[in-house]
């Protein structure tokens, strides 16, 4: 038996979603102002890209974007043998007083997130931290939930949801494998 | 690519692929040095026990940091303060040590290959903090994350490694690194202190003057006189080697005008390299040293998810 693929969310379905989102951060914060976005490599960095795109068309002005990786931060490096290559963090401004959009792509058991949040306090205090998703599939394990989702989808945990980009890291679909 | 060592002692023992990724790791764990919390959780409840048995001041401290870096708790034992003094076995303090459960023991020792004796015995992770006239790896490793960052590459680049190669660990780390990624090794000295058939290593060259090695040079790589391993018979008088050997402001225009200059350290000023050059605008010096901490928490890091062959 063959992996099963259905595209869950087509482009067209991801631009809308994102636009949606992109509104609502505004609707949320009442503007930009101190507003930054920190995408979690590496799709959450692309999305984070594409949300501010929208903002700016929006708005009128760019926000600052980080990129953060989660590698040294994850709660699994014991059983990961061997260890994972470490991607590069990068966040090239304080995040001294910034109300911070940590985006995503799959919100699945939380822990991911919770890495992100520990690295993002190491790197300063933001006065908040929201939390932006393309999907949400469910299956939690520790207490964390998006401010702004683009589609629920109910998952068993056998399957396995990607969000998958082109060659210049724009979202093309997302995939529910069986 | 994945790294399934569980000790790193040689350069040697790496394939290309594996000294890229550390490399690369490397990269980009600087940035937890930069920031004003300059510690991640990685390596939390690990123990590393750091074994010198010969001086150091840069490699214990980098190592040190690079795993307090990484949460782990690290704990230095040098020989003046060790139980060899009293007359210990390498492998009994070994064995000692083992009984109080470190993850990773970083030595250093004057003995060539005395890591690999003890990776036979011993079920924790060992790193090579230099041994003997064998290999340095972590030194090896940052001179070529130095030599990236300038260059962006290290394929097609000529290296110059003057001095006494013969006692030389890290001109030997060096040289099993660069060859793997391309770079071509130019090595020049003292006919005394060049150790025959090191053309075998590689693609290394022995030239017969300073000038032949340094000429047209991406980078030029000074070597420290060992006073501490030399015969007097190796070379006359300091004076008399530096003025073949010695770095100056004349002769490094030999190389290409943005050739970098590195050390290992410590320096002998006016020995091997004159103060002009040391402090100069050529000098990567610092930078080697910084760039140590980044490769030490790299090699930390992935030794831990090594398996045991």
């Amino acid at each position: 038996m063959g992996v099963e693929k259905t595209v869950i969310l087509d482009g067209v379905g991801i631009k809308r979603a994102l636009t949606r989102i992109a509104h609502e951060i505004l609707e949320k914060n009442k503007g930009i102002e101190d507003l930054a976005l920190v995408g979690i490599r590496t799709g959450g960095v692309h999305l984070a890209h594409e949300l501010a795109a929208r903002l700016a068309e929006i708005e009128g002005e760019t926000l600052p974007i980080g990129a953060v990786d989660i590698t040294l931060y994850r709660d699994d490096i014991k059983s990961l043998a061997p260890h994972t290559p470490v991607g590069k963090t990068d966040i090239g401004f304080s995040l001294e007083g910034k109300r911070v959009v940590l985006v995503d792509d799959v919100l699945y058991t939380g822990r991911t997130i919770r890495a992100a949040m520990d690295a993002l306090m190491d790197h300063g205090r933001a006065s908040s931290i929201q939390l932006a998703v393309l999907i949400d599939r469910g299956h939690r394990e520790l207490p964390i939930r998006a401010d702004f989702v683009g589609r629920n989808v109910p998952t068993s945990q056998k399957e396995k949801v990607q969000v998958q980009f082109d060659d210049n890291n724009r979202p093309v679909e997302v995939v529910l494998e069986k | 690519m994945e790294f399934k060592h569980k000790h790193i002692i040689a350069l040697r023992d790496l394939n290309k692929a594996e000294i890229e990724l550390l490399l690369s790791t490397a990269e980009n764990m600087r940035e937890v040095n930069s920031r004003d919390i300059k510690k991640v959780p990685t390596l939390r409840g690990k123990t590393i026990i750091n074994l010198f048995y010969e001086a150091s001041t840069r490699t214990r401290t980098s190592f040190e940091l690079a795993g307090k870096r990484l949460s782990a708790d690290t704990v230095n034992i040098s020989t003046s303060t060790s139980s060899s003094t009293k007359g210990e076995t390498l492998s009994d303090t070994a064995l000692n040590l083992l009984a109080m459960k470190p993850d990773i023991i970083v030595m250093r020792h004057s003995v060539s290959g005395s890591h690999y004796y003890l990776a036979n015995k011993i079920n924790c992770s060992i790193i090579n903090a230099g041994d003997g006239a064998h290999e340095h790896p972590s030194q090896g490793l940052l001179d070529m994350l130095t030599m990236k960052d300038k260059f962006g590459r290290l394929d097609g680049l000529k290296v110059a490694i003057v001095g006494d190669i013969a006692h030389s660990r890290v001109a030997r780390s060096n040289i099993q690194g660069l060859t793997k990624l391309g770079s071509s090794v130019y090595l020049a000295g003292p006919p005394t202190m060049m150790p025959p058939g090191v053309e075998r290593l590689g693609n290394v060259t022995v030239c017969a003057t300073m000038k032949e090695a340094i000429q047209d040079a991406d980078v030029v790589m000074m070597l420290r006189i060992q006073q501490e391993r030399q015969g007097k018979t190796l070379m006359p008088n300091a004076r008399e080697y530096s003025r073949y050997f010695g770095l100056n402001p004349e002769n490094v225009k030999w190389a290409k005008p943005n050739a970098m200059v590195m050390h290992p350290g410590p320096i002998n000023r006016g020995v091997e390299m004159s103060s002009f050059v040391v402090d100069g605008d050529q000098s990567w010096i610092l930078k080697q040293v910084e760039n140590g901490v980044a490769v030490r928490m790299s090699m930390l890091y992935h030794v831990c998810g090594g398996e045991l062959e």
